[in-house]
């Protein structure tokens, strides 16, 4: 416990993603079995420990501690896990404190009358760091930074393996994961591909640079047009049917209708979609469907689920990654000719005569409601990750709008010491009194010499602080690129603007002549 | 053993110092002390307690003790009426018994104090040679009659040369405690415990959920630290007087024998402590070392910590030495990647077992949670008030 609960301690602490991963590596490669398992548990898919913690601490709370002393420590501290495991008396001599497996071990066999015996005794002999260590575990998912892929990664890296082949066995294991162990520390054979259907690392894309542009071969490329959904890998096998996220998080509660198609085994890439009277519909629309633990069939019908294919991965258990692009598309068309289910069609190949043809195409995407282009290498295999020169996203060119400065903030890591994130106003309000309202926030788009120039700007600017935040003398115009911008309630402006970014910074121009409220709000669309 | 010790001129309270607080009210009652009270002589008849001069906690307190006929706080803090002093007065007063060299209990501008001789040179190293009238030391364990009263100062155990106040007066003992530890510390006297009737304590920490670590265990994590991140600056925050010195020689007791490199803020008052013959050994200024200094330690005020200052370092590494990263939520907060809960004030625990220690039937709580440690020991049968003193910073540790 002591271990883990370090883990944890430093975990929380640690913002940068190498740092975690440095953390994460030298515990499994150190901390025994089977606890490591359960860890690895906790970090990645979460442990069903069906712990009632709440309930068992306000049943033994009472009887530990003053509830007034308890009350004035939960204010200051803001946290009820934390502040048990900060005010638990100390019993003097801690005993022997329990390993995490013994803690599963013993939950797994235990009657809920006896939670709130056991759960004392472990907290008397624990130092603070692993009360609250066990706090968190006990409540399923400790929230510390670490999504499932990267405590995968971390473990790949501790024994020197891929973790594209962690991922392929993942969905056969079970905590604490003996198996995986075992191979990774070479006692035993790699674990058999799970019965039940694996998410397969997805492929992915670059932005289309110049360069890039420059040396394309039109007739080396697939062109397709990019959609304005989410990635989604459909895997079905032997009667089951997952539907994973980019980053592998089975989100099929969310979609069930795409979730029981009949004798489909195959692994699918495509692009998920909301779709109305055969016509795809905005991305909020999508949004509604999102992270939901439950669907109505109400919501359903409003917001029907699609799902548009463009890749096959492996079809009727042949794992088809290592064939070219061309081969899979065509595997891809013949199973979709033979097996479709209803709520699926085909990502459409568009073609061109010559570059100037595709550039043409490009140029009318905003015009069409398009987000722009994919160009994918005929030739190349489905690699995992994101490798250099075979997947291009060709977006559509950004909308600008000038806009005033008004408030910055500092960042995190390298830029801990520079206001790097900064909010901007457009005008508004009648014409002899305008008001500047804020209408987005944007933390990229520059270089670090223009970083270092607006930091210095903001700090000799400033006209009040709260908190972390600087308000800033309305001076400076930004030229803000963006994708779009949608109409929105939750904002004082009416308007939210998708993928914001500092395009240019405007030395030269004055803030009365930045642009109003009024222009960006005709840009809705 | 009778010193010198000016006299205290008409009033108590002095107004319109240049500089200082001029917004607060005239105290009321300035004009009701003995005049021309010379320093040590015992007037014929002793002050009483004046009707209508005592504060509303005094009012309070009428009931339970007859302390405050001779102890109570005014605006400019805790009076000693008898003895014609003020404790860590928040403004310039004529005569003030110091407790130690920290800015939120040693003010400048009052025309006479005693204090230790540690404290009196923090405090013109602070604050300059002119930031008092005249300045008497008082070693420890070194008794002195001052009016009515006899005084001494023992061992606070918070930083250099801090001490308690040890009054008595016509049988009664009052001690003010200022701020204190109880832990071992290389670069202090350890706090001495003082049997009294009246204990007038910090409560900066006083909730229970405020119990601080073995400090050998939080040197061990930036050592560990190092060695995981050895291409990082450890850039820690802390405290100028007292943290700085404790944490270097806690560095040094652990065998850290690098060299660890000061912001220029915490230089004067850390020579002063190897001038003592506290070994803190090699110190160089950030400002003359070479590199980006990675791997090494470097210590700097709090508010250094990811400021401009610190874009000379090697991916700087925060950390913060303080009672305060108990709490994740202050960490975070103030975006510290390791926290060091190393603190020179007493923990929940302490406070507890120092007033259950110095038997005091009656405790007063200056400043910091005062809630909690009222509401505790009033559960102890322990006659206990909070003060509320104006001016400290119990935050800034």
């Amino acid at each position: 416990m002591k271990a883990f609960a370090d883990l944890l301690d430093r975990l929380t602490y640690t913002p940068a993603r190498t740092g975690k991963l440095m953390l994460m590596r030298n515990y499994f490669r150190t901390a025994p079995d089977p606890c490591r398992g359960h860890a690895l548990a906790a970090l990645s898919d979460g442990l069903a420990l069906g712990f009632p913690l709440r309930r068992v601490l306000a049943g033994i709370g009472e009887r530990r501690f003053d509830p007034e002393l308890f009350r004035l420590s939960r204010a200051d501290v803001g946290d009820t896990a934390e502040t048990v495991a900060l005010i638990w008396p100390g019993t003097g001599a801690p005993g022997a404190a329990p390993a995490l497996s013994d803690i599963v071990g013993t939950l797994a066999a235990a009657a809920p009358a006896d939670h709130p015996a056991l759960l004392t005794g472990w907290l008397d002999s624990l130092d603070a760091t692993g009360r609250w260590a066990l706090l968190k575990f006990l409540g399923g998912a400790p929230r510390v930074g670490v999504s499932a892929r990267l405590a995968k990664q971390a473990v790949a890296d501790a024994f020197g393996a891929s973790i594209d082949d962690i991922e392929e066995i993942w969905h056969g294991l079970q905590p604490p994961y003996a198996g995986l162990f075992d191979w990774l520390e070479g006692r035993a054979a790699r674990p058999a591909l799970s019965a039940s259907p694996v998410f397969r690392p997805l492929m992915l894309a670059h932005p289309l640079e110049v360069q890039d542009w420059d040396r394309l071969e039109i007739d080396d490329f697939a062109v397709e047009w990019k959609w304005d959904g989410i990635r989604v890998q459909l895997a079905a096998r032997g009667g089951l049917t997952k539907l994973f996220s980019r980053t592998g998080d089975d989100i099929g509660h969310s979609f069930p209708e795409l979730c029981a198609p009949e004798g489909v085994d195959a692994v699918l890439d495509g692009e998920l979609l909301i779709m109305r009277d055969g016509e795809v519909q905005p991305f909020a629309a999508l949004q509604q469907r999102l992270n939901r633990k439950s669907v109505t069939r109400a919501l359903m019908a409003r917001h029907p689920a699609h799902l548009r294919l463009y890749d096959a991965l492996e079809i009727a258990g042949e794992d088809l990654r290592g064939l070219s692009f061309e081969e899979r598309r065509a595997r891809l068309e013949a199973w979709h000719r033979d097996h479709a289910p209803p709520f699926t069609d085909l990502s459409e190949r568009l073609r061109f005569a010559d570059k100037a043809g595709l550039r043409a195409a490009w140029e009318q995407t905003r015009a069409a409601a398009i987000e722009g282009l994919m160009l994918k290498r005929r030739s190349s295999p489905y690699l995992a990750g994101r490798p250099k020169g075979h997947w291009f996203k060709w977006k559509r060119a950004a909308l600008t709008a000038d806009c005033v400065l008004l408030y910055a903030q500092k960042g995190a890591g390298k830029r801990a010491s520079f206001y790097s994130d900064y909010t901007f106003g457009a005008w508004s309000g009648p014409e002899g009194a305008p008001v500047l309202v804020p209408v987005g926030k944007a933390y990229s788009g520059f270089t670090d010499r223009e970083l270092a120039e607006l930091d210095r700007f903001i700090r000799a600017n400033t006209v009040e602080r709260y908190g972390p935040v600087r308000a800033v003398a309305p001076k400076l115009v930004l030229e803000v690129a963006f994708d779009a911008i949608q109409p929105s309630a939750r904002h004082k402006s009416g308007i939210a603007m998708r993928f914001p970014r500092i395009a240019r910074i405007r030395w030269d121009k004055p803030a009365e002549e930045a642009d109003r409220l009024e222009t960006l709000k005709a840009m809705i669309g | 053993m009778m010193q010198s010790w000016p006299a205290h001129p008409e009033r108590g309270q002095r107004q319109g110092d240049p500089g200082s607080c001029t917004a607060y009210p005239v105290s009321s009652f300035a004009g009701g002390f003995p005049e021309r009270l010379p320093a040590f002589s015992v007037p014929a008849t002793p002050p009483l307690a004046k009707p209508g001069a005592a504060s509303d906690i005094g009012h309070a307190m009428a009931s339970s003790s007859n302390f405050q006929s001779w102890l109570r706080p005014d605006q400019s803090g805790l009076y000693c009426e008898p003895g014609g002093f003020h404790i860590d007065p928040s403004r310039p007063v004529s005569r003030a018994v110091i407790t130690h060299g920290h800015s939120d209990h040693a003010r400048p501008g009052h025309d006479a104090i005693l204090a230790t001789a540690d404290t009196l040179a923090l405090m013109r190293l602070r604050l300059g040679a002119g930031c008092f009238g005249q300045g008497q030391a008082l070693a420890y364990g070194e008794t002195l009659r001052l009016g009515e009263v006899s005084l001494r100062l023992a061992p606070a155990g918070h930083i250099l040369g801090s001490a308690q106040v040890v009054i008595d007066y016509r049988g009664q003992r009052a001690v003010i405690s200022g701020d204190y530890k109880r832990r071992a510390d290389p670069t202090c006297e350890a706090f001495e415990p003082v049997p009294c009737d009246l204990f007038v304590t910090e409560a900066t920490f006083g909730l229970p959920v405020y119990r601080h670590e073995p400090d050998h265990g939080e040197v061990a994590k930036l050592l560990a630290s190092l060695a995981d991140f050895p291409g990082r600056t450890h850039q820690i925050g802390v405290y100028g007087l007292g943290k700085c010195q404790r944490l270097i020689a806690l560095l040094r007791q652990q065998g850290y024998d690098r060299p660890v490199y000061l912001h220029g803020a915490l230089r004067s008052m850390s020579d002063y402590y190897a001038g003592r013959g506290i070994a803190l050994g090699d110190m160089p200024a950030v400002a003359d070392a070479p590199g980006k200094l990675a791997g090494e330690i470097v210590l700097s005020p709090p508010s250094a910590l990811g400021d401009r200052w610190s874009r000379r370092f090697a991916e700087p590494l925060n950390g913060f030495a303080s009672g305060w990263m108990r709490i994740r939520g202050r960490v975070r907060q103030r975006g510290v990647e390791l926290p060091l809960i190393i603190s020179d004030h007493a923990d929940w625990p302490e406070l507890i077992a120092t007033i259950a220690e110095t038997g005091a039937g009656e405790v007063w709580v200056t400043h910091g949670r005062e809630d909690a440690l009222v509401h505790e020991l009033g559960k102890r049968s322990i006659t206990a008030r909070a003060l509320r003193l104006v001016g400290r910073e119990d935050d800034a540790e």
